[in-house]
């Protein structure tokens, strides 16, 4: 029992961007209304983001800006105190790809309201049967 | 000369920023600007391809940054002739679809064609490049670009399209998460760094997790049977220019993705011998190719016959890369190549049918051998290279397929592709038997009547015809494909 606990509390930002994305994905399949799906969608891209930005914290490390002051120029940077900032720039991508995408679906989301009336995906489907 | 690889991609994407401003000045230049940036690709990706020729694998630096921390494009034996494939498919397409853009798009057509030109950077960036987050970030560039395209079409594109993109969406998630955890396993995103870095890692689970990840985001991307719900509905309710474009080369530029991940990224040694995985994709290949051929004969339109035929081919694909011998694969690479000009010459031929008729169901296309004699003439091609006719390009590549099924004992995938070669005999003659039938002749009145040949625009049907042409090429070139470029390719 303790092992468990432990494996989740040292490991607690792996299953907080498992959860975030089991809520997104469910969100995804399970909700009948197209906008909740949309924000799903955009959950599950946050989880990954957050996933990324959790692999590059270390304990006891400080933000990754070296600082050129006077008296401190030639120092020899040390790679352990600073946080790694390689994954926090490659999220800067993938928030922009995540904005991007969310944009489409949102546009796509205005012009089905505007053809079918409704955002409920089985309304829709049912119009669609009806009027092929 | 060595600047080849970045014209590839930057001709396009510059391209695609000139064709938005030229939208605002002078609307007839959009068009010849979208034509000079993919046709300089083309050209490019023909140097390229040269160069691999001469001297074999090389490297072109981004900004001069060596990899591993910088991004580099790597061209070697197995993506220079896709690269060639994808540029010259996206340039034909283009050129044949522009009545259909101008027709339907009217005055946002600058906007669509601006689309079409960012799509084909993200699939030859992804075809091109050397660095796994790279890839993931061109995916989207494609994706996002495939998900406005496919939403201008019929009443019920924008169903369709949001439907693609959120699986699309769930597949790049998945890649990219992937990817975090190689990345977090070895510190380093360059594809050839990882190679280097990974074997230590093989018994991880993390990295099996990070396999697993990556392969379900390619397959969703790339429509493997269960996973290719979005496909149907995304390219049968979209418009013609967009899934001419689309339907040659996206999927297929997913499997090379999944080509390079099992090849590069990791090694056979690891797909084959470290996880035992190539049963279960065999089978899952064989229900693929099965269930596609049977959706596509349960079809009475030829477009939606069409959309399904691409996911048995995917079936093709993926079954021939997990056989795991040197014939499956020449087979799977070849007939990515294959596929692609022979998906392009289908869809180009059903959007030369439609610009005629109302719809492209089976009944409406009575007598269109002697209303569209051209037309049928390519399609004919482009049936028989499906089907696997020995002077068309189809044959060879099926032929290695089947060689390959039977040397890993795999006799059901045998089975699923001579059943689905037998569908597709089926599916085209039944096709040829509408088309021939004549529905108002009149037999009692005698003599013949006077046909009108009522075909599409030139534009289209030369295209359609380089399409058709480039069948018969590869098929009679392919010995030589083979040796020069996918034989190095599996050393």
């Amino acid at each position: 029992m303790e092992s468990i606990t432990g494996l989740i509390l040292a490991k607690y930002n792996y299953w907080m961007y498992i959860s975030l994305m089991m809520i997104g994905l469910y969100a995804m399949i399970a909700k009948n209304n197209l906008v909740k799906k949309i924000i799903g969608m955009n959950i599950l891209q946050t989880a990954i983001i957050l996933f990324y930005i959790s692999i590059g914290a270390k304990k006891g490390a400080t933000i990754p800006i070296i600082m050129h002051s006077e008296g401190h120029g030639h120092e020899a940077v040390h790679a352990v105190q600073y946080m790694n900032p390689l994954p926090h720039v490659l999220m800067l991508t993938a928030i922009v790809v995540s904005v991007a995408t969310l944009g489409v679906a949102l546009a796509l989301a205005i012009r089905l309201y505007a053809r079918f009336g409704t955002l409920e995906e089985d309304e829709i489907n049912d119009q669609i049967r009806e009027a092929p | 000369m060595n600047q080849y690889p970045a014209f590839l991609i930057i001709a396009p994407l510059l391209a695609a920023c000139l064709i938005a401003a030229a939208a605002w000045l002078r609307r007839s230049l959009c068009f010849p600007i979208a034509v000079l940036g993919l046709g300089t690709s083309f050209l490019s990706s023909l140097g390229v391809a040269a160069r691999v020729l001469a001297e074999g694998h090389f490297q072109y630096r981004m900004g001069g940054w060596a990899p591993p921390l910088g991004i580099a494009l790597e061209v070697d034996y197995l993506n220079a002739p896709v690269l060639v494939a994808v540029s010259g498919a996206a340039l034909v397409s283009l050129i044949a679809t522009r009545q259909i853009v101008e027709r339907e798009q009217g005055p946002k057509a600058p906007a669509f064609y601006t689309l079409m030109v960012l799509a084909v950077t993200g699939m030859l960036g992804m075809t091109a490049t050397g660095d796994a987050f790279n890839l993931y970030v061109l995916l989207e560039i494609s994706s996002i670009t495939g998900y406005a395209l496919t939403a201008s079409g019929d009443r019920l594109a924008p169903l369709a399209s949001l439907r693609y993109l959120l699986l699309g969406t769930i597949g790049a998630s998945f890649y990219l998460l992937g990817v975090g955890l190689l990345y977090m396993m070895t510190g380093t995103l360059n594809m050839a760094d990882l190679s280097g870095l990974l074997p230590a890692l093989y018994g991880s689970d993390a990295v099996f997790a990070a396999f697993l990840l990556i392969l379900c985001g390619i397959w969703l991307k790339a429509a493997l049977f269960p996973l290719h719900a979005w496909l149907p509905g995304a390219y049968s309710h979209a418009s013609h220019a967009s899934a001419c474009l689309l339907a040659p080369l996206m999927t297929k530029v997913m499997i090379y993705v999944m080509l390079r991940i099992m090849f590069t990224v990791f090694t056979p040694a690891y797909v084959f011998e470290q996880i035992s995985l190539e049963g279960f994709v065999v089978t899952l290949a064989v229900v693929a190719v099965v269930a596609g051929s049977l959706m596509a004969l349960a079809q009475r339109n030829l477009r939606r016959m069409a959309v399904y035929i691409v996911v048995a081919e995917v079936g093709y694909m993926v079954g021939g890369a997990w056989l795991g011998n040197q014939t499956a694969w020449t087979g799977a690479i070849l007939h990515l190549l294959n596929d692609v000009l022979m998906t392009l010459c289908l869809f180009l031929a059903i959007a030369a049918l439609a610009g005629r008729m109302e719809t492209t169901d089976f009944k409406d296309l009575e007598g269109l051998f002697s209303t569209m004699p051209f037309s049928m003439g390519a399609l004919v091609l482009g049936a028989m290279s499906i089907i696997g006719v020995p002077p068309a390009c189809g044959f060879f590549s099926k032929w290695f397929l089947l060689k390959g099924a039977i040397e890993a004992g795999r006799y059901d995938f045998l089975a699923a592709l001579l059943f689905s070669s037998l569908i597709n005999v089926v599916l085209f003659f039944r096709l040829f038997e509408y088309a021939l039938y004549s529905g108002d002749d009149h037999h009692g009145h005698g003599g013949h009547k006077y046909i009108e040949i009522h075909e599409a625009p030139l534009s289209l049907v030369a295209s359609l015809w380089a399409a058709a042409a480039g069948i018969l090429a590869v098929g009679f070139y392919s010995g030589s494909i083979v040796n020069n470029f996918i034989k190095p390719a599996l050393m």
